[in-house]
């Protein structure tokens, strides 16, 4: 009972401050602090819901414990990690993003590509390309290459697309100015159209992201050896393990938003001269 | 139009590739085997071989065909056409989770971007949430929501159904709240002018106007679920459905099933994905927004 007032009191407490906090003038403190206030208290409503329904942790365990648990087994998350994220999905983001952005300078340089692989490419980007992760295990054994693979396959199209579309983005001013200066086409590419597709191939860098982690995770689910994200939770679901199953969501969430954060970290320094990223006043 | 006959070059190109491909990485069973029966084959024979293999390394799209053909058209003409080793099974199976999830994330989307558009505490308390949230693979809890919901006796169509929710109301929830908040501040004023309440401005201005962004929103959603629905599949321990297809196929090395069923799924997301498409070509044009 105690838990559940205290749980209904947090959640008043948070949501007033955070009322009071969204009237105040938007300042970098407050689009910091009301976000953060706000997932504290959805935390302690969690811990307190499950303490005080004593809620069974095969089910749902509290915070607290995940946070234990999480510390306790940090050597297992860490090699976890550095097998999906750092062996899997980065090295399949680079390949993979590397491949689509030379792809597209090609078919930027022949329009009749353009036509051609650009619809097909938008297609391919729509459809569920998750599905080839088992024919990636198959290919490529049960280790990191697979899925590395498997997240090439699921990056490449997005960033084509974006990378494409980017290329275009000029104007014809612009491009006929660079023609007065008499600029050949590797100079108008590399001073112009590079720069101006920046915006867009950010765009792709960072839906490719999230799509990196996920393929190397779900395509452990086909088959890996006994160490990594996808490995691990599987098999502690399995085993009705949730505290650890969460602890290792935890990781996901980490290595995602710290991924997503370098990437929108790089698009700041490289495109400081973008509408969206100049500081308002 | 235009667009015709680059497109058909590029696919009838891919198409060449899978076939040269196939040969390339089925050779050296149809050499093995051949070694081991103490015969020499020729050139002709091995690719022939190639595209005859029970289970080969990359079946060729003729093998892909009739093996859908077989499950689909096939059992039909038998009169079987929900018997569980046809592919219409298993793609209604898929389908159904897609489509709750897809509703069920539309709804939420529209009605998180409504709080956000008019409430400031929750636009500046949900919003970076919700973003965050797509940094997170959600796709790795699916396993353990499928078997959470399972233990409270929740099993079926909707733990599915709440993955397929989860990847597709972000997508939503973005564009609806750049939709609803495109009317710039004279058609606001010119509302005021006429003394509309709330509640008109949100039916006759803010909502026709979310139109155009709602439905490129909905068409990748559509999209995100179907990949959600086919992921919940795969823990549930290979049962039914196009995931289960994926696994089962991937368990027995039957490479064939695989491919087709991922032909099939893509072919359901491209259905998908077009119904969408024709949706917004109707409702544009009879809103007069057609471009």
């Amino acid at each position: 009972m105690i838990w559940l007032m205290t749980g209904i009191v947090c959640w008043f407490a948070g949501w007033r401050a955070n009322v009071v906090l969204s009237r105040l003038p938007r300042t970098r403190g407050t689009s910091l602090a009301i976000p953060v206030i706000f997932g504290a208290t959805l935390i302690m409503i969690w811990e307190c819901v499950v303490r005080g329904f004593e809620i069974n942790p095969v089910l749902l365990p509290a915070p607290s414990v995940i946070a234990l648990t999480f510390a306790t087994s940090i050597p297992t998350l860490w090699q976890d990690f550095v097998q999906t994220a750092i062996k899997g999905a980065l090295s399949g983001y680079v390949l993979g993003c590397g491949a689509a952005f030379l792809t597209a300078l090609v078919i930027d340089r022949y329009p009749f590509l353009q036509r051609g692989l650009l619809p097909v490419g938008n297609f391919v980007a729509a459809l569920p390309i998750i599905g080839m992760a088992p024919i990636m295990v198959m290919w490529f054994g049960f280790d990191w290459q697979s899925k590395a693979a498997v997240v090439v396959v699921m990056v490449f199209f997005p960033m084509l697309v974006n990378t494409v579309e980017g290329l275009q983005a000029t104007n014809h001013m612009q491009r006929d100015l660079m023609q007065t200066y008499a600029a050949s086409y590797g100079q108008t590419l590399w001073r112009l159209r590079l720069p101006a597709a920046m915006p867009f191939v950010f765009n792709g860098l960072k839906i490719s992201t999230t799509l990196a982690l996920i393929g190397a995770i779900v395509a452990e689910f086909f088959g890996s050896p006994i160490k990594g994200m996808g490995f691990r939770i599987s098999t502690e679901v399995g085993r009705l393990a949730l505290d650890m199953v969460w602890a290792e969501i935890v990781v996901a969430a980490l290595a995602g938003s710290l991924f997503y954060g370098g990437v929108a970290l790089l698009e700041k320094v490289v495109t400081f001269w973008h509408p969206s990223q100049r500081q308002t006043r | 139009m235009k667009n015709v006959v680059p497109v058909l070059t590029v696919v009838a190109a891919l198409i060449v590739i899978w076939y040269a491909s196939a040969v390339a990485l089925n050779a050296p069973w149809a050499y093995d085997k051949a070694k081991r029966a103490d015969v020499e084959i020729t050139f002709g024979e091995m690719v022939a071989d190639t595209m005859r293999q029970k289970k080969p390394k990359l079946p060729v799209p003729h093998q892909v065909g009739a093996e859908i053909w077989k499950t689909t058209g096939g059992m039909v003409a038998k009169g079987r056409a929900f018997s569980k080793r046809s592919l219409i099974y298993h793609s209604w199976i898929t389908l159904s989770a897609t489509l709750l999830g897809f509703a069920m994330g539309t709804g939420l989307g529209i009605a998180l971007s409504v709080g956000i558009v008019y409430n400031r505490t929750m636009d500046m308390s949900v919003m970076p949430w919700v973003i965050a949230s797509q940094t997170i693979p959600i796709l790795a809890i699916a396993p353990m929501i499928i078997v959470v919901l399972n233990a409270i006796g929740i099993s079926g169509l909707l733990p599915k159904a709440v993955i397929s929710m989860y990847l597709s109301f972000f997508p939503v929830v973005v564009g609806m709240v750049k939709g609803l908040r495109s009317p710039d501040h004279m058609m606001v004023d010119q509302m005021k002018t006429w003394h509309a309440t709330g509640g008109q401005e949100f039916w006759k201005l803010r909502l026709p106007s979310s139109m155009p962004f709602l439905f490129p929103s909905l068409k990748v959603a559509m999209a995100a679920s179907l990949v959600g629905a086919i992921v919940g599949e795969l823990p549930t321990g290979a049962v039914a459905g196009l995931g289960a297809r994926l696994l089962a196929g991937s368990y027995y090395g039957q490479t064939i099933q695989i491919w087709s069923a991922l032909i099939t799924a893509a072919a359901l997301a491209a259905a998908l994905v077009g119904i969408i498409g024709i949706l917004q070509k109707v409702v544009l044009k009879r809103m007069g927004m057609a471009s």
